[in-house]
């Protein structure tokens, strides 16, 4: 019994060790392709890949590397029902996304109710800054 | 042997300490959520002052981002060398990882030095203001990251590899691979869209 539950973890080790090179790797493929498009587009003065077609792509990359090391690294999905660290990330991605796109929503909402220059002018002159 | 004793009776109770300090990295997702909301809304806002594309280098966080991704990556062998019982592997691996964690540091404050004293500190304007408010959190958890697993060497060169070492260390490595899931966001959000939107 003893030599069987021994073999079971081996086997288990080894595959965490895949687990980690494999997560690393394609961790790294993520940064180097984010890089060198970004790197591609400030060489041919913004121009190839374009801004609406770059940004989608390296926001993908991030979401993507997030998984992957989601996954491989931190373990995510790898327990047995029930699932309480699965369900408790999911509530803080729900919070998270009603955090930023909400404060974005409304701060780009108020911009809009300004005058032109009204904020600036306003600051300039009750501090007294001479621009 | 070890791995029959580490593996099998504390199993339950260590499931509940692993899942509790996860619930704490997820409320400090919350906490650097809001400080990109923050950083999300006053990028533009450089009130006459260097924008992100005047100001960082590419390269430079590019070699950041490296280190510390690796030095997420050692901590995972760290780990599983905990896991099979082999003491000397695992003070190696976490001196790598504090030397790439070391290192990273270092290259964050020569940055923000060289910011400071080209007089672009965080009163320049709200961008700067968001900017370091954000990349310096996360310099300051890595800067306690790397306390601990200093703390955790020593623990590990002192008592030798048990039950209590295997929990802390899984512990210590969670923290460490959500400080590099943080900062894949800084790189792309900051940085790289920085370049990109000026």
């Amino acid at each position: 019994m003893s030599r069987d539950y021994h073999s079971k973890t081996a086997s288990v080790t080894a595959a965490t060790y895949r687990a980690y090179i494999v997560g690393f790797f394609l961790s790294v493929d993520c940064t180097l392709v984010a890089y060198a498009l970004v790197v591609a587009h400030l060489n041919t003065g913004h121009q190839w890949p374009s801004d609406q077609v770059l940004l989608p792509i390296i926001i993908f990359l991030a979401l993507a590397q997030f998984a992957v090391q989601l996954v491989y690294f931190l373990h995510l999905g790898h327990e047995t029902s029930p699932r309480w660290k699965l369900l408790v990330f999911g509530f803080t991605t729900l919070i998270v996304a009603i955090l930023v796109f909400g404060s974005l929503w409304i701060m780009n909402n108020l911009n809009y109710h300004q005058p032109p220059g009204g904020t600036d002018s306003y600051i300039i002159k009750d501090e007294g800054i001479h621009k | 042997m070890s791995e029959l004793k580490t593996n099998l009776p504390a199993s339950r109770d260590e499931s509940k300490t692993v899942f509790g300090f996860w619930v704490y990295l997820m409320t400090d997702c919350v906490l650097f959520a809001s400080l990109f909301a923050t950083f999300a809304v006053l990028r533009g806002n450089t009130f006459g002052g260097p924008s992100g594309a005047d100001l960082f280098s590419l390269p430079f966080v590019l070699g950041e981002t490296l280190l510390l991704l690796t030095s997420s990556f050692t901590m995972g062998l760290a780990v599983l060398a905990t896991q099979r019982g082999l003491k000397t592997q695992v003070l190696a691996w976490l001196a790598v990882t504090v030397f790439l964690g070391a290192a990273f540091l270092t290259m964050e404050l020569t940055e923000f030095t060289n910011l400071v004293r080209e007089g672009n500190s965080w009163v320049r304007s709200g961008f700067l203001s968001s900017f370091f408010t954000l990349v310096g959190t996360h310099g300051l958890h890595i800067a306690t990251g790397l306390l601990w697993i200093g703390v955790m060497a020593a623990q590990v060169y002192r008592r030798g590899l048990g039950h209590a070492t295997l929990r802390r260390l899984t512990l210590l490595s969670m923290f460490w691979h959500f400080l590099d899931l943080i900062w894949i966001f800084i790189f792309t959000i900051v940085y790289l869209m920085g370049a990109v939107q000026g």
